[in-house]
């Protein structure tokens, strides 16, 4: 850690470790209410648990890649970051909302939340990921804007990189799309073509540069490879994201009232969409394989390959396998994209984010270059723990996808919605047992910040 | 990579090959609003389905059910329920009117919304206008 100010980034990894606790535990709740049905009901409803699932992960994120930029900022800019008290005082509003957030949805029935934030004056909520009452969505644009200020200040007066460039762009395309979520038309086919300009461009688009100027920066530190290769990676990476992704946003158009042409163009570039992130796992390897020095943070080494091929895993391959327009006719709305959606997100989102704490976080508490061996251990062993449970949380979601499918729009004898949930139960049991061993992991990931802490730094042989 | 391929012509193809496709993707946005009239069933649109998109959106309904196949898979696909019910706004309101407060036990049950009848036949009159959208022929068939 070269800079002060960096440290202002422990306070929202330790946040966002926090939440995403949060988030485990309310999946398990509705994975059990997959099988049995009335667990916890009436008192956390499925739509509950569902909301603080997937909102306590966007926010969670939404730390992660403030904390990730803090840290990385200041260091790639080579100066102190321009206004830490602000970055300070956004945490605790952030945090705040946040909080405030899940608990009201946890308190009171959602359409209680509704009338009492007033809802119907500019109404936003009630639409999946964006449940958040419409006073909340205007707390994260604050937030938003401030921490863009504090982050495009300190590049300003600083040295400008690639790295932190590409960081730039894709928060503040974070921050242009999420004003989207303010627009709610009536017409529902409207209001969904919009709503995906908040959610693909998000997690397809930009997100995608946030990711990359991170994994970046990772490997700089850890391979101490030519900035110069690193950068032209990037950029041609990012370049394959956006050329593919922007129009790849058409495989969300094809069966929601839009003209019919969206399954072209949707099926052609979504197609594409998997190459950036196979062209990320042969950089990532590259990189390291190519190395100049051997880094004794051999954990955060870990995350960073394990982006690398967990995001292609995940969003690149069973991205692919639902989005040609003919697949995705039977598909659409199935398990297939629960499947999806879980394994895209851990690989390119959930583990860039751990993999920079991994990375800076030892940095931030005192250490000169990386944990003790016996913490990185620990920590490794969560990473397969959380992993290889992912993987087979997908592959079982997957499973019970092909046979919804199947029953429900396949056969000659198409079922009813529910008798084929009935059906499918087995591999929601597996599923859920699958998500306790990821508890597991998280637990052992945890564990790992406080084992070891009086033992040396970890070292390796030097690169000979 | 070659030498020959520099970060600048990476870097090139990024800002070109981002502005190109974004100015596509207005292209075929404005496109799709030329066409939308004809497809998104907007004649349907009046204060009771602007009120039962409310009741829909105020009693998060997404959070369990998919609508064109979009939302939670908790729940049954509605955007053809209307049609699954035998086109029967009264059926549809019976059953969400119909929900027992304390669930069913074992079994997955939609909770007791306590609707008005306004708001009842307004949810109704929503899903009956969005059964009313052409989405190229999805679901596959009636079972959503």
């Amino acid at each position: 850690m070269k800079y002060e100010s960096q440290k202002v980034a422990k306070l929202y990894f330790i946040a966002a470790i926090g939440l995403f606790v949060g988030q485990i535990l309310f999946g398990l709740i509705m994975g059990m209410q997959y099988v049995v049905g009335d667990f916890l009901f009436p008192e956390i409803p499925f739509n509950v648990a569902r909301m603080v699932h997937t909102n306590l992960l966007i926010v969670w994120l939404l730390f992660g890649f403030m904390g990730a930029s803090y840290y990385l900022v200041p260091e790639e800019a080579e100066t102190e970051l321009f206004a830490p008290w602000l970055a300070y005082l956004m945490f605790w509003i952030f945090l705040a909302a946040g909080a405030a957030t899940v608990l009201a949805y946890l308190l009171v029935p959602y359409a209680t939340l509704a009338e009492v934030t007033m809802n119907h004056l500019l109404p936003t909520m009630g639409r999946e990921f964006l449940e958040q009452p419409t006073i909340t969505k205007i707390g994260i644009v604050i937030v938003v804007l401030a921490f863009l200020f504090n982050i495009g200040m300190t590049i300003l007066k600083g040295r400008k990189t690639v790295v932190s460039l590409v960081l730039l762009m894709g928060l503040t395309g974070l921050a242009v799309f999420f004003l989207f979520a303010f627009y709610n038309p009536t017409n529902l086919v409207m209001d969904k073509y919009y709503w995906w300009w908040v959610v693909h461009m998000w997690v397809e688009g930009v997100w995608e540069l946030i990711l990359g100027a991170i994994l970046a920066f990772i490997l700089i530190k850890t391979t101490g490879v030519d900035r110069e290769v690193i950068e032209k990676w990037l950029y041609i990476i990012i370049a394959m994201t956006l050329i593919t992704g922007i129009i790849g946003m058409g495989h969300h158009y094809y069966w929601i009232g839009t003209p019919e042409f969206w399954q072209w163009w949707g099926s052609i570039f979504s197609a594409l969409e998997p190459i950036p992130f196979f062209m990320m796992t042969v950089y990532a390897f590259n990189m390291v394989n190519r190395r100049r020095r051997n880094h004794p943070n051999k954990v955060a080494v870990l995350w960073a390959l394990g982006t690398a091929v967990m995001a292609f895993l995940g969003a690149g391959v069973w991205g692919f396998l639902h989005t040609l327009a003919p697949v995705n006719y039977y598909t659409h709305g199935t398990q297939i994209t629960a499947a999806h959606g879980h394994m895209a997100f851990y690989g390119a989102y959930v583990m860039i984010v751990l993999g920079m704490i991994s990375y800076s976080m030892p940095l931030m508490r005192g250490r000169e270059l990386c944990n003790s061996a016996r913490s990185q251990t620990i920590e490794m062993w969560s990473f397969w723990l959380m992993t290889v449970s992912m993987v087979f949380i997908t592959l079982f979601l997957t499973a019970a996808g092909i046979l919804q499918v199947y029953l429900q729009r396949f056969s000659d004898n198409p079922m009813d919605f529910m008798v084929v949930q009935d059906k499918i139960a087995l591999f929601y049991w597996l599923r859920e047992i699958t998500g306790l061993i990821f508890l597991i992991g998280l637990i052992v990931y945890i564990a790992s910040f406080f084992v070891g802490q009086d033992e040396p730094e970890a070292t390796v042989e030097p690169l000979k | 990579m070659a030498q020959a391929f520099t970060k600048a012509m990476a870097r090139n193809i990024f800002y070109g090959g981002t502005g190109f496709f974004f100015l596509v993707l207005l292209a075929l946005t404005f496109q799709t609003h030329q066409e939308w009239p004809e497809l998104d069933n907007r004649q349907a649109i009046n204060d009771v389905v602007t009120l039962g998109k409310q009741v829909w959106e105020d009693n998060n309904c997404v959070g369990c059910h998919s609508l064109l196949g979009e939302g939670a898979y908790f729940a049954p696909e509605l955007g053809n329920v209307y049609l699954r019910f035998g086109e029967s706004t009264d059926a549809i309101k019976g059953f969400i009117a119909s929900r027992p407060a304390e669930g069913i036990p074992g079994r997955r049950s939609m909770p007791q919304f306590n609707l008005s009848e306004e708001e009842l036949t307004a949810i109704a009159e929503f899903l009956k206008y969005v059964a009313g959208i052409n989405t190229a022929g999805w679901p596959p068939n009636i079972k959503g």
